[in-house]
């Protein structure tokens, strides 16, 4: 079992009904203050992308609840629960201007904290977000990551499968069991509606921050085609392609991203 | 002891095992000739009736998008059954009520059925099987919180003639529940519940419903009653009798030990032809992440009977197979290693085991087994 994180391990990032909820928040770098939300990775996964990113920004990188080293209180069972989490942390800490960065599931919660508030939000950036429906009633739009096998998990969220953990047989077992806490995270947050909220493509009108939306070529995941309409859906936001990346591009090509993201903010 | 005749009703007739990644779930429902699958349905319905005219109850199950068993909705069938059997006792086993969206029409559906039987009905409540979460979109995560919150509201809508209530759980919401008709038996139907592992008995404990162990063999069942027994016990209350518990062994009793060896062979289907990917056989959530982990690293579940033999089944107490002096040797022997139970769930009935095969296991077994256990245990009445 994984140790978690308790009240001299971890941050208090908010308070509900009088309880504490305690994540395990990585901090690095300097400059601005970055949000980092993972995805179904997990937060320890991003760790190319972070250093890249902490030479120009504070990185605040929590794992969400129920995520890697991250308890989970029992009444936060949403991605509503989550985007309101978080911003209210924004709020507490009187932050302002934060690059908000949500990764896949990460970029869903980022996506519905910006349609509820972008007053502490200075700038969005998107990779590979799940959460909204483009497609008709019969297209899949984001394939069954619950249903695949991990070989075609593998191939489908890196260009190239050999970024990926691989059989896991032969993985160190501190990373499965943290696969295997966030992959229950993920079906808690994502299983139905699969992976996005109905309603959340018509509310994108009201980001009102320059927004970044950047897609891994390779994505097997959720189609570049997904990502245009993401990106066309948010007010006056750019669509970027980065090429030798799959789902998770920020994997494989962690500083082309980290520039993007520095280009963004500048 | 009571008996219960199980059949899991499958279509066995399935494309060579190499040419196939699953038999649940994406094994498309073209490979079924629907001719082929009535006549199945005429046999299994008619073994059920043998049972009852040989004085044994029947069990039904319900599982969806799978070759393992072509009963999707229990309550039809039960509901068959309450008019072509005339005794026996109907145990559905069960409801897979954390998987169903709609508890108030489980009750409704459970009511409906009691009366059709005159009274008939036990209703078992189970949790439902991890592969069958992705066929019928049900999230894994938080699934025995569900059923109990389930559970809950089907018995208020039993007992509930005063006119409507509300209902607004975490996981359900209802405006006006008052159930028409409501169940012949008062106040409720007799419940049971499933449970595979110790950790999931007390609850069942607390309500005093019947605990029902499916094929886990001495030492898993021991220790599910003994949970059971336990709590009981930490409540201050009376020690359980025997007709709290029950156990599903796959069965087949023959004239000699070759003949009902030979049965229990065909029997061994249900675990062999059970081939599904691990994506499906454990999806995040219905277990424990650490014990997920275990099986992503490659390590065999304990439920994974395919590498067995009928040997090491029967040696497990998982199969019960000879002649009927052998079979009585060994649910004796349970009884003892298990502390004692009331109910043995008979799966006499699976993948190419023919009609005449299957009617012959359930007559031998009533009529050679049944009476010398019955003057071993006492048969209680069945009604709780």
């Amino acid at each position: 079992m994984l140790s978690l994180v308790d009240s001299g391990s971890g941050t208090v990032v908010g308070s509900v009904r009088g309880e504490n909820v305690l994540l395990d928040v990585y901090r690095t770098g300097s400059g601005p203050t970055l949000l980092l939300l993972h995805g179904a990775e997990g937060r320890e996964a991003d760790e190319a992308f972070t250093d890249a990113l902490a030479e120009r920004f504070t990185v605040v990188a929590p794992s969400h609840p129920g995520f890697g080293l991250s308890p989970r209180p029992d009444w936060c069972d949403s991605v509503d629960d989550l985007a309101y989490l978080y911003l209210e942390w924004l709020e507490q800490q009187d932050l302002h201007d934060v690059v908000v960065v949500g990764l896949q599931f990460g970029g869903w919660v980022a996506a519905e904290m910006a349609v509820r508030e972008c007053s502490r939000i200075g700038r969005l950036v998107l990779v590979d977000p799940v959460g909204i429906k483009v497609g008709g009633r019969e297209d899949r739009d984001i394939t069954d990551v619950f249903a695949i096998s991990r070989a075609e998990l593998d191939s489908r969220n890196y260009a190239d499968p050999a970024a990926g953990p691989g059989d896991l047989a032969l993985a160190p077992h501190e990373d499965v069991l943290h696969i295997a806490r966030n992959e229950e995270a993920l079906a808690l947050y994502g299983w139905e509606p699969y992976l996005h909220n109905p309603r959340l493509r018509r509310w994108l009108g009201r980001v009102h921050v320059p927004a970044l939306v950047i897609w891994g070529a390779q994505d097997g995941i959720v189609s570049p085609e997904y990502g245009r309409a993401y990106a066309d859906s948010i007010p006056g936001a750019r669509f970027e392609l980065v090429e030798g990346a799959g789902h998770r591009a920020q994997i494989e090509q962690p500083d082309t991203l980290a520039e993007l993201v520095v280009e963004h903010a500048a | 002891m009571q008996y219960w005749h199980f059949s899991e009703t499958a279509y066995p007739y399935l494309p060579p095992e190499e040419t196939i990644n699953s038999v649940r779930v994406t094994l498309p429902n073209g490979v079924i000739d629907p001719a082929r699958a009535a006549d199945l349905w005429d046999r299994y319905l008619a073994e059920w009736q043998v049972a009852d005219e040989c004085g044994l109850n029947v069990m039904i199950n319900e599982h969806h998008a799978t070759a393992t068993c072509m009963d999707p909705a229990a309550p039809v069938i039960a509901g068959i059954l309450g008019r072509i059997t005339k005794d026996a006792r109907i145990l559905i086993l069960g409801n897979p009520v954390a998987n169903r969206k709609d508890p108030v029409r489980v009750a409704e559906e459970m009511a409906l059925v009691d009366l059709l039987s005159h009274g008939r009905l036990e209703v078992g409540f189970v949790r439902g099987v991890p592969y069958e979460v992705s066929a019928v979109n049900s999230k894994p995560v938080m699934m025995s919180e569900r059923m109990w919150e389930a559970i809950e509201l089907i018995q208020k809508a039993w007992t509930t003639h005063d006119g409507p209530f509300s209902w607004e759980g975490r996981f359900f919401q209802q405006r006006h529940v008052n159930i028409w008709p409501r169940p012949l038996q008062q106040p409720a139907p007799p419940v049971w519940v499933t449970a595979m592992t110790p950790g999931s008995a007390a609850r069942i404990a607390d309500d005093n419903y019947v605990i029902a162990s499916f094929l886990t063999g001495y030492e898993g069942t021991r220790k599910v009653f003994e949970a059971y027994r336990d709590r009981v016990a930490e409540t201050g209350r009376p020690t359980p009798a025997d007709d709290r518990f029950a156990y599903a062994a796959l069965t087949y009793t023959g004239d000699t030990d070759e003949e009902g060896l030979e049965g229990a062979r065909k029997l061994m289907w249900y675990v062999k032809a059970n081939k599904v990917p691990f994506e499906f056989v454990q999806p995040p959530g219905y277990t424990p992440y650490f014990a997920r982990a275990a099986g992503l690293r490659g390590e065999r579940s304990a439920y994974d009977f395919k590498s067995l033999t009928l040997e090491d089944l029967i040696e497990e107490g998982i199969v019960f197979a000879g002649s009927p002096s052998t079979v009585r040797g060994q649910i004796e022997k349970f009884y003892e290693k298990v502390g004692g139970f009331g109910h043995l769930l008979l799966m006499g009935q699976a993948g190419f085991l023919e009609h005449d095969e299957t009617v012959r296991g359930i007559r031998t077994f009533a009529e050679h087994v049944r009476p010398r256990l019955d003057d071993l245990f006492t048969a209680h009445p069945v009604a709780v």
